[in-house]
């Protein structure tokens, strides 16, 4: 009983701020997303029919990403990122820049993120038989027709699960952005935590919240799954 | 590029190293003790045992693990004084150091993930292997232990490997609640050289290492497990 009256008691005063962090976390995760989205399906085609060069660079750069710490890459492209672009904008004249927390947050969690979706969209990518993109070529389809027409609406199903993983993953590695300082949800849940001293309660919100965005999430891509699959026999389970 | 710093913090790293592995090795095998029970109720039953199983598996999963390392720590951690008898108890000594409270949300982290991989993995074994199992006059222990658990595990031993690195890589997470392991040293060295870069890719070097042994670990056992193809 305690515990729900000083719970309300910490919402009164900070609600807003966690309203504002749950925002924050929400932009940085979309954005992150939709930036790894886009990495992956231009790596997968890299790594599919690119040339050497690429494939190996495309290898080392999912290999390296998979292998370190997030915590470390956060940091890495963080300080990396942002005095590369400043050197290259003095270099080239301009004043350098402050760049904003978002911004950054969506970059350096894109690039992870665009890791693990090159390495899904081309499993999925591989995985559509042959024998379509032959008879769509056989059809007289250009190439991106052909893509856009038989490969994509054929892959999606396959890519879907482990798409909606990575959507899981990312919501839940923008807390690792509070280490840089990026006030996001974590970050303000601490603070809220050590003003208030109300540790346990500050906590258990954040993790409601964060649990709130991970069952939306399920129930929307399942909605997503059902959609994508229809007119094609079910897959096994696994 | 400035690598003098290294000499001088190598017994650090080492002594980060070791604290990393400990960490590591012993959040899998408690998760993992765990995980299998976890799976198992949830395919077995009872079924009110499995949906608590399930809705575990459902809350660590569906938030941050630095999110539950805090709950647990700075959050039980203030409220456990409170209690008087505990202050006396011989578990005090143990509740005012940082390392157990990460092993507790780390264990409970690896068993929620690990669960969901082993409760698939039981459901995928033939049914007809277990009523064979049981025709032989196998009791239900047996049966687990001879047939059902091996033939799991053989099916998703490349998804744990998975697991296990991820794992791995959360360790870092530690350092927030000041368990100084590799990342934790490298964290020191940044602050005290004033290097940016250098402390971060050494700590990343160990860290590939670590994953690369992880791999071939993995990958051994796998040749030692006899799989469908070599049967």
């Amino acid at each position: 009983m305690d515990f729900i009256i000083s719970t309300a008691n910490l919402l009164h005063e900070w609600g807003p701020n966690f309203l504002r962090g749950l925002k924050a976390t929400l932009l940085i995760a979309i954005g992150a997303y939709a930036l790894g989205i886009t990495i992956g399906v231009f790596g997968a085609l890299g790594k599919i029919y690119g040339g050497k060069f690429l494939k190996l660079f495309l290898e080392i750069y999912t290999t390296l990403i998979r292998a370190v710490p997030e915590l470390v890459l956060i940091l890495l492209l963080y300080f990396a990122g942002t005095s590369l672009l400043n050197q290259i904008l003095e270099a080239m004249g301009y004043r350098p820049v402050d760049i904003s927390g978002v911004a950054a947050g969506i970059a350096v969690l894109g690039l992870v993120q665009g890791a693990y979706a090159t390495e899904v969209i081309r499993g999925a990518l591989l995985a559509v038989p042959k024998g379509e993109t032959d008879a769509a070529i056989a059809f007289g389809m250009s190439k991106i027709k052909a893509f856009r027409r038989v490969i994509l609406p054929a892959m999606i199903p396959l890519a879907l699960p482990g798409m909606a993983n990575l959507w899981m993953i990312v919501t839940k590695d923008t807390a690792l952005l509070a280490v840089v300082g990026f006030e996001e949800l974590a970050l303000v849940t601490k603070q809220a935590a050590s003003k208030s001293r109300l540790f346990l309660e500050a906590f258990t919100v954040a993790a409601f919240l964060y649990l709130c965005i991970t069952l939306l999430s399920n129930y929307f891509f399942k909605l997503l799954e059902r959609r994508t699959m229809r007119g094609q026999p079910k897959l096994d389970q696994v | 590029m400035v690598w003098d710093w290294l000499p001088v913090y190598l017994p650090r790293f080492v002594e980060g190293l070791w604290i990393t592995i400990k960490l590591f090795s012993l959040s899998i095998f408690f998760g993992f003790a765990l995980a299998i029970p976890i799976g198992l109720v949830q395919v077995a039953g009872p079924k009110w045992l499995g949906y608590i199983a399930h809705g575990f598996c459902t809350l660590f999963r569906g938030t941050p693990l630095l999110i539950q390392l805090w709950l647990l720590y700075y959050g039980l951690g203030s409220v456990f004084p409170y209690y008087p008898g505990l202050r006396e108890s011989f578990i005090w000594p143990i509740l005012v150091e940082a390392f157990p409270y990460a092993i507790v949300a780390f264990s409970l982290s690896v068993a929620a993930y690990e669960g969901h991989v082993m409760k698939g993995a039981f459901q995928s074994v033939p049914k007809g292997e277990l009523e064979a199992g049981r025709a032989f006059g196998m009791s239900g222990f047996t049966l687990l232990w001879r047939v059902w658990l091996p033939r799991a595990l053989q099916n998703v031993l490349p998804t744990l490997a998975g697991e296990a690195v991820l794992t791995l890589k959360s360790v870092p997470l530690a350092s927030t609640i000041t368990i100084f392991g590799v990342y934790g040293v490298g964290s020191i060295v940044r602050q005290d050289t004033y290097r940016t870069y250098e402390p971060l890719l050494f700590v990343g070097f160990i860290y590939i290492c670590i994953t690369g042994l992880i791999v071939v670990l993995f990958r051994w056992l796998e040749n030692r497990v006899p799989s469908e193809s070599q049967m």
